[in-house]
């Protein structure tokens, strides 16, 4: 390792790097200052406005060009004489295979959702290709190494779920103002803007046809005659106002809360607004989407502001005309999108309209931009660090240099003086799933729950396969692929519908499941155990799946209300980025080294990210120290 | 710009780090100059990371002309011998960082900094000093110290694959979280004292907690090996070993320190390193801008008072170095 420096290792290496965002700018960047002459860099994403702070390759004449090139370009430009092939596609697509795989020397993750980690890290373990990962989120970053046999894979801990609530909390009983939020982007922007047909949880009926719920109508539906502003109106008073009524007089509800106060449009904004704004400029319905904003037709300025209900209503009302007036096209299939001007003011008045009327502090758009739209914190400064920490293991990697692996952790806060915290690599988790191919248990009414239920829930969102095969001993039940024959895909839709009881070859208690993903070289045995009853909100999928680790419940199934379910590509993968750094703070209990235990008292900041418990080994002076326990408080601050 | 609010354009800009730091610390760094003497990898890092979070102003100094070691870990000199051969580092530099973010003034001082008076370090906020004589160095501290206003000073070093930062912040109010005693968050106002680096590396090596990272020490032999030969920064070879492990023996005996503390072959690392670790001077740039950032805003506990990566061992650690009356 003395030789790290000049390592000859670097020169003949082939890496692969997935991702050119925050991370791969600056990996790109060091690595090609480290001497790395064979690069191979994939990235689906292209570049925005927002990137432009940290991710220094790109300018804004780039936005809207291929992250990938445009970094292969600029880095060019410094060290002309390198190879750099670069990829704008989706690391899941079938091309990038395990023979793509196995022509690297080793993979280096600067990735941005869990999915796409998870499908890398079974990649590498099938190509037996050794993996460096790693993650940030404002000042705090991490980087692991994961080979095959010798260290933990990606997958040996369990990742944290993302955060759900249940519906009621958001159809009735919000307490925090991410609930306000929730219900303003999933049912009430969803309602206006989304797919009509799509079930909504938000009560739609009018008074008088209240009772008679089945054909009764449907409040949304504009009617004829009826200008913007009056429907508006009308919709203001039912969500904000009717709706609350009809809450408040169910008594049981607001034994232990606050009772809401209704709102109406008429008392907040007695005058018509048309009077103050005119009629939208038809010239503005060509304009790009970042164009046509309601702050900008009230002037209301700064984004940082917290406005007043009056002005809230106001927005609410703009937008919505805004929507009809220079979007009418796309209503009906819009979802939302944090990059969507209009929609971000829309959710917010609206989010900030409900939290007035149940008495929680408004917020600005700033701010409820960042919780809709689940917005990582990011920095320039910590993602230099981590791809520098990056480099530095892929160079042992390549060395073969075992002994001398670490996972590296990035603190806000020093622990034991330390702001770099190196970390021993936990063994392989011999109950992994993944890389110790450890069989699983299941849970399920084989009489109720269909075949479409398990692929869903199981194989899909809890196994992340993307080309799932399901067989059960010889007999095939279901499979993905594009080279199938007609009578197969009839027969396999066929099966889907069935319960698994059912099934050509019946699932019952007791039957071993195979499942495979032939992209991932993933196999898969679940044991399959009948049982009657689920509780509703405890066990919203109908199903239990144990054995190996709790993956990252899906969000959006029928029972609960996901932050982010609805939301444009780059939302979810954003929130998943979040859900990476709360990797830190989850407990590991595995390894076979004997440690010492003490408490390590944290600093006075009382910081929510600091090491709670560390276990030491202490050989004299050169000390390693080994995580145990990272405070669990983590991750209920991010989503504040 | 009026100054007061972040403009629509620095809003959409900074979006994601005003979620790190606040609008507030964002403001503030777009009133702040910034001077950085000595453009090797490290400082190419840091520039990098300050001028893309928003600084007011930064002024480069370095009259060197591009060498082979000068591109070989920075990325802002790119490699056409043309315009290489006219202009100086600093003036490579310049161009490339600009484009990194049109928002904030890059420019060009020509000159020895060591000759350069008060009034001249009275126009920045921060100075930061890589790669200078030990001379330079306390030189260059005093002058800050002399000022009226309140000047952050910094030095940076790489030496292969070890890093070190100094911090002088002189006397340093600040803001930071804190649970009160109801476990609601709230922020308190503290207030630290610094000493300088003078101050700082005449404590006695004997009266240094043991645990005390070995590079003080390391680094400190070889600061006081190129002076005494007067060497430039980093102009050292493996031929020197034998001479600097005889100064380390020296200096380890007038300190009553065993110089088997100080193991040879971090000091063989060192001398061999003419040439940065690229991560290492990305790794040692980020944290620096961290610090920078910090010590502008005024929000966070700042590092007290030097900092030292190795990758040997891949630890970032925090050093306390001042006589027990300045800590606190």
């Amino acid at each position: 390792m003395a030789s790290l420096h000049h390592a000859n290792v670097v020169k003949g290496a082939t890496v692969l790097m997935v991702g050119a965002g925050g991370i791969g700018c600056e990996l790109l960047k060091t690595l090609a200052l480290s001497g790395f002459q064979d690069i191979h860099i994939i990235d689906m994403d292209t570049i925005e406005v927002s990137n432009l702070n940290r991710q220094f390759l790109f300018r804004q004449s780039h936005v809207g060009q291929s992250k990938a090139k445009v970094a292969r370009d600029a880095v060019l430009r410094f060290r002309p004489h390198i190879s750099i092939t670069p990829y704008h596609a989706n690391v899941k697509d079938s091309n990038f295979n395990v023979d793509f795989f196995k022509q690297f020397s080793v993979v280096l993750n600067g990735l941005d959702n869990l999915d796409a980690r998870r499908h890398v890290n079974r990649l590498c373990l099938a190509a037996e290709v050794p993996l460096v990962e790693s993650g940030t989120t404002g000042f705090l970053g991490q980087v692991t190494v994961h080979v095959k046999g010798k260290t933990e894979c990606y997958e040996c801990q369990p990742k944290p779920a993302p955060k759900t609530y249940p519906v009621c909390t958001i159809t009735s009983t919000p307490s925090k103002f991410v609930h306000c939020i929730v219900w303003a982007k999933d049912l009430l922007f969803a309602k206006f803007f989304g797919d009509k047909n799509q079930e909504n949880d938000l009560n739609v009926r009018s008074s008088d046809a209240s009772n008679s719920s089945e054909h009764a109508e449907d409040v949304f539906e504009r009617r004829n005659n009826e200008d913007i502003e009056q429907y508006g109106r009308r919709i203001y008073d039912h969500v904000f106002g009717y709706n609350i009524e009809v809450a408040l007089s169910n008594e049981e509800t607001w034994k232990n809360c606050t009772r809401p106060k209704p709102i109406y449009s008429g008392d907040v904004l007695p005058e018509n607004l048309n009077h103050q704004n005119g009629n939208v400029d038809k010239s503005r319905a060509t304009d790009d989407l970042s164009s046509v904003s309601s702050m900008a037709s009230l002037g209301l300025k700064n984004p940082q502001d917290v406005w007043s209900l009056t002005e809230n209503s106001r927005v609410f009302l703009e937008s919505l005309k805004l929507f009809f007036a220079s979007r009418e096209k796309e209503i009906g299939n819009l979802s939302f999108d944090k990059d969507d001007q209009l929609a971000v003011e829309f959710v917010t008045a609206a989010a900030n309209i409900r939290a007035a009327s149940f008495g929680i502090p408004l917020h600005s758009l700033f701010e409820a931009k960042g919780i809709a739209g689940n917005i990582v914190h990011a920095v320039a400064t910590t993602n230099a660090i981590v791809a520098g920490l990056i480099v530095i293991e892929a160079i042992k990697v390549l060395e073969r240099d075992t002994d001398n692996y670490r996972m590296t952790y990035c603190l806000e806060h020093p622990s034991r003086k330390m702001l770099l915290m190196p970390v021993e690599p936990f063994e392989p988790n011999k109950s992994c799933c993944v890389c110790s191919k450890s069989p699983l248990s299941l849970e399920i009414n084989t009489h109720r729950s269909k075949l479409r239920d398990f692929v869903e829930k199981i194989v899909k969102a809890k196994l992340g396969m993307n080309f799932p095969l399901i067989m059960h001993e010889s007999k095939l039940l279901y499979e993905v692929g594009d080279d199938l024959e007609d009578d197969m895909i009839a027969n396999y839709t066929a099966n889907l519908e069935k319960v698994l009881s059912e099934l050509p070859s019946s699932v019952t208690g007791g039957t071993m499941l195979t499942v495979e993903d032939l992209q991932q070289e993933f196999t898969c045995n679940i044991y399959i155990k009948h049982r009657e009853e689920f509780d509703e909100e405890k066990e919203p999928d109908g199903m239990v799946l144990s054995g190996w680790t709790r993956a990252p419940d899906k969000k959006d199934d029928n029972k609960s209300v996901g932050n982010g379910g609805s939301t444009s590509k780059a939302s979810p993968t954003e929130a998943q980025k979040a859900v990476e750094l709360d990797e830190i703070s989850e407990g590991t209990e595995i390894s076979g080294k004997k440690r010492k235990r003490p408490e390590v008292s944290t600093n006075e900041t009382n910081n929510h990210n600091e090491v709670q418990k560390v276990d030491v080994v202490d050989d004299e002076d050169d000390e390693l120290v080994m995580l145990d326990h990272w405070d669990t408080d983590n991750k209920k601050k991010r989503l504040q | 710009m009026n100054g007061e609010e972040l403009t629509e354009q620095e809003t959409a800009l900074y979006d994601r780090q005003i979620r790190v730091w606040g609008a507030d610390a964002q403001r503030r760094l777009s009133k702040s100059h910034i001077l950085v003497y000595g453009m090797k990898g490290t400082a190419a890092e840091f520039c990098k990371n300050i001028v893309l979070a928003g600084v007011g102003s930064l002024t480069l100094v370095d009259d060197g002309a591009v060498t082979e070691d000068a591109l070989s870990s920075n990325f802002l000199i790119l490699p056409d011998e043309n315009v290489c051969a006219e202009k100086t580092v600093a003036e490579l530099c310049c161009n490339s960082l600009k484009v990194f973010n049109p928002m904030v003034r890059v420019s060009v001082e020509k000159g020895d900094l060591s000759s350069f008076g008060g009034d001249f370090f009275d126009r920045f906020d921060v100075v930061i000093v890589s790669c200078c004589t030990l001379m330079t160095k306390k030189s260059i501290n005093e002058k800050c110290r002399k000022l009226s206003k309140r000047v952050a000073f910094y030095t940076v070093d790489c030496r292969n694959s070890c890093g070190e930062i100094f911090v002088d912040l002189q006397k340093h109010i600040y803001t930071k979280k804190k649970l009160d005693e109801n476990n609601q968050p709230t922020t308190v106002e503290c207030e630290l004292q610094y000493p300088s680096f003078q101050e700082s590396i005449s404590v006695p090596w004997r009266t240094l907690p043991r645990r005390v990272s070995k590079l003080y020490f390391a680094m400190r032999v070889i600061e006081r090996f190129e002076e005494a030969e007067g060497r430039n920064p980093g102009e050292i070879s493996i031929e020197d070993l034998p001479a600097v492990l005889k100064l380390k023996k020296e200096i380890c005996e007038a300190q009553s320190m065993n110089e088997s503390h100080i193991p040879n072959a971090l000091m063989e690392r060192l001398v061999m390193g003419r040439r940065e670790f690229p991560p290492v001077c990305a790794i040692i740039g980020g944290i620096l801008g961290q610090e920078v950032i910090k010590a502008i805003s005024g929000k966070g506990d700042p590092l007290q008072n030097f900092f030292f990566f190795d990758a040997m061992d891949g630890k970032g650690v925090i050093e306390n170095i001042s006589y027990p009356s300045l800590c606190n």
